[in-house]
């Protein structure tokens, strides 16, 4: 699904070198968890794969499907079936999530030559996927994560993933400033759409939340690279012990 | 008291090509003593304080600047909706081309033929509030306007009016100038909606004057440019007694050069005045000044001024805002915020927001920014698979949606805001 190999990316102002050659290979149906401690690279990772401005990507590759990702637009890999659930989801005033939403819907139909769907059809798919996360009427009339609470934010953000149907979704420390409730809403939210042909990478510094979508493959991500990969229990033992033996070990 | 040389020779120059109505009737006086004014004040120049970011000068030239017709393919503006069509074609009321000016509630004439009589209810209005507005400042334009009109409305509303009055502007010849001088008064608890479309002449002089009475409300959504190279110049002078309101909306994309003065009197108890604008700006050539002066002098009123401007490829747009506070004019509600979207470097905003307070017990705001596009919420809406032009017309809207909503009626709105978005689609680059 998703093929991350040998990634070379820094900071467009400062020049600085963040991902240090990075691989990585998400699997469709699969989950897989990148932990690792503050400043390690795993936001710059998720940003670089969605496209932002301000980094530069200056070797390796990343695939999608086989397609290649890095030369795209951000919204040609959205179109492509790339996710990135935000950890600061942007309040953007005066633009109804609902508006937001189903022009983000019907771009990526476009993009992909498909037909757009009617706003009967819209209404009704959002506000069974809103219901089950708890996402009320008045929520969805505001503008776009305006005046929201830290948890309605990430929750909105699954709510445009639902809504999109992404192939790889790519969390980037979503449960931060989350409560254990909804912690569980938007852990519930995700697990749903687990399935055989959609993958998901799941950016945390915490066990917490992998004990809610429990991963396949954990990554162990230290200054830039992957230093270790195992199973879920490998987030345990970073739980337990921290990073710095696995720093040590990998040194 | 002399003006200057180069004053007085533009003056004289304007004056020159200019005639009164041979018989000018009611307005006789009113027109004389607007004259008079002029000739005193001389008309604007560069170096007026006034007009310090808004060159006159093609606003005061003998003859105008020529502008190229110009028939945009969509539909005009409104016109879906179930409206009084008054039309004007270069500034001469078109009567063909117009609906039976019956409407429950409203009586409509023409002032180039109600003029022909001796006595009418407008003329204590005819050029007076417009005679108030030339205190503190002076406002040589409309002057000349209330000398030398050929033609407007006089609007009297007497009850709830069922469908709005459309004032449609069309511009037919290329070097056409024209100077229409609208009066409306509001009846005690009377309510009425005036919409007005199209670019007028390839110059434009207009002056509306209107009277709300207490308890009476205007309603005023007005569209202006549509990529159209004329030259205007209005103003709108509003007097409000006790518990009225006026609401006032200007959308303008494009055109050479506009300037809209708004001069607003609040002077009877709780009366409630709005003044809105959006303001769309491509291109170098494009120049958009808003000049408001509200003032307030009674108790308990409520003022906004709500203007946002979106400027690229080099377009200039302008902000002269001032709220004056009367002594006694206590419990004052004033809010005044003018924005600026830049969209490019080369585009440029000019802001003068004042307010001066003579009253103890008021609460007014003020507040005016200038800014670039948000890239973290344009990133934000593009990983969602909104393509980068879209997000940015989105964004546009978002920023203009404050004053947009000032619009009370949904219909009107609605239509301003696809109107909106039709202009950013086609502006793309």
């Amino acid at each position: 699904m998703l093929e991350i190999n040998n990634l070379r990316a820094s900071l467009e102002e400062e020049g600085k070198e963040i991902l240090k050659g990075l691989t990585l290979t998400v699997e469709a149906g699969k989950v897989h968890a990148i932990m690792g401690p503050n400043g390690s690279g795993k936001s710059t990772l998720s940003y670089v794969l969605a496209g932002r401005d301000g980094y530069e990507v200056t070797d390796g590759s990343a695939t999608l499907l086989g397609q290649d990702i890095l030369g795209m637009e951000p919204e040609e890999r959205a179109a492509a079936g790339l996710f990135l659930a935000f950890q600061y989801p942007v309040e953007i005033p005066g633009v109804g999530n609902m508006t937001f939403l189903r022009t983000a819907v019907n771009a990526q139909r476009k993009a992909r030559g498909e037909p757009e769907m009617d706003a009967a059809t819209f209404l009704k798919e959002v506000r069974a996927r809103a219901r089950d996360l708890k996402i009320d009427a008045e929520m969805l009339k505001r503008p776009v994560n305006m005046g929201f609470s830290g948890g309605e934010k990430k929750r909105n953000e699954i709510l445009q993933m639902a809504m999109l149907e992404p192939k790889i979704c790519i969390l980037d420390e979503t449960d931060s400033g989350l409560d254990v409730d909804a912690l569980k809403l938007v852990s519930d939210g995700v697990n749903a759409m687990r399935s055989p042909d959609r993958a998901f990478l799941v950016i945390t510094h915490y066990q917490r939340l992998l004990d809610h979508i429990v991963p396949d493959v954990v990554h162990i991500m230290v200054d830039g690279r992957i230093i270790k990969t195992g199973g879920p229990e490998l987030a345990l033992e970073v739980e337990k012990n921290g990073y710095a033996d696995l720093i040590g070990e990998a040194a | 008291m002399g003006l200057p040389q180069a004053k007085l020779t533009a003056t004289e120059a304007r004056l020159a090509a200019l005639a009164m109505p041979e018989a000018p009737g009611w307005t006789r006086l009113g027109r004389l003593g607007a004259r008079a004014r002029l000739e005193a004040m001389g008309l604007p120049g560069r170096r007026d304080e006034y007009w310090r970011f808004t060159n006159p000068a093609d606003l005061v030239t003998p003859a105008p600047v020529p502008a190229a017709v110009f028939e945009p393919s969509e539909n005009p503006v409104f016109h879906a909706m179930d409206r009084l069509r008054l039309v004007f074609v270069d500034g001469v009321f078109d009567a063909a081309a117009s609906d039976d000016p019956a409407l429950a509630g409203v009586e409509i004439t023409r002032l180039a033929e109600a003029q022909a009589l001796d006595i009418h209810w407008a003329a204590e209005l005819y050029g007076t509030l417009e005679a108030r507005g030339q205190e503190p400042v002076e406002r040589p334009m409309a002057a000349l306007n209330t000398a030398f009109a050929t033609d407007g409305v006089l609007i009297r509303a007497t009850g709830r009016a069922e469908k709005p009055v459309n004032l449609i502007y069309l511009h037919k010849s290329d070097t056409s100038d024209a100077i229409l001088h609208h009066v409306i008064r509001i009846e005690p608890g009377a309510d009425l909606t005036v919409l007005e479309n199209g670019p007028a002449a390839a110059r434009f002089n207009k002056v509306m004057e209107v009277d709300i009475a207490d308890g009476g409300a205007f309603h005023h959504v007005r569209v202006q440019g549509r990529d159209h190279e004329r030259r205007a110049v209005t103003h709108v002078f509003a007097r409000l007694g006790q518990e009225s309101t006026f609401k006032s909306f200007t959308m303008t994309a494009n055109g050479a050069l506009t300037r809209n003065e708004c001069v607003i009197e609040l002077t009877g108890d709780e009366g409630v005045a709005h003044v809105a604008g959006a303001c769309l700006g491509d291109g170098s050539d494009f120049h958009h000044d808003d000049t408001i002066f509200i003032t307030h002098d009674a108790e308990r009123c409520e003022s906004r001024q709500v203007f946002k401007k979106v400027l690229k490829n080099g377009a200039t747009g302008v902000f002269q805002g001032k709220i004056l506070v009367q002594p006694g004019a206590q419990k004052t509600d004033g809010y005044q915020i003018s924005q600026s979207l830049l969209l490019d470097e080369d585009s440029q905003f000019l802001a003068k927001p004042e307010l001066e307070i003579y009253a103890d017990d008021v609460a007014c705001s003020h507040g005016s920014t200038s800014g670039a596009i948000d890239e973290r919420a344009l990133f934000y809406l593009r990983s969602r698979g909104v393509p980068r032009a879209e997000a940015v017309d989105l964004m546009v809207l978002s920023f203009i949606a404050e004053a947009v909503e000032e619009i009370e009626s949904d219909v009107i709105r609605d239509e301003i805001v696809e109107r909106l978005a039709q202009w950013l689609a086609r502006h793309r680059r």
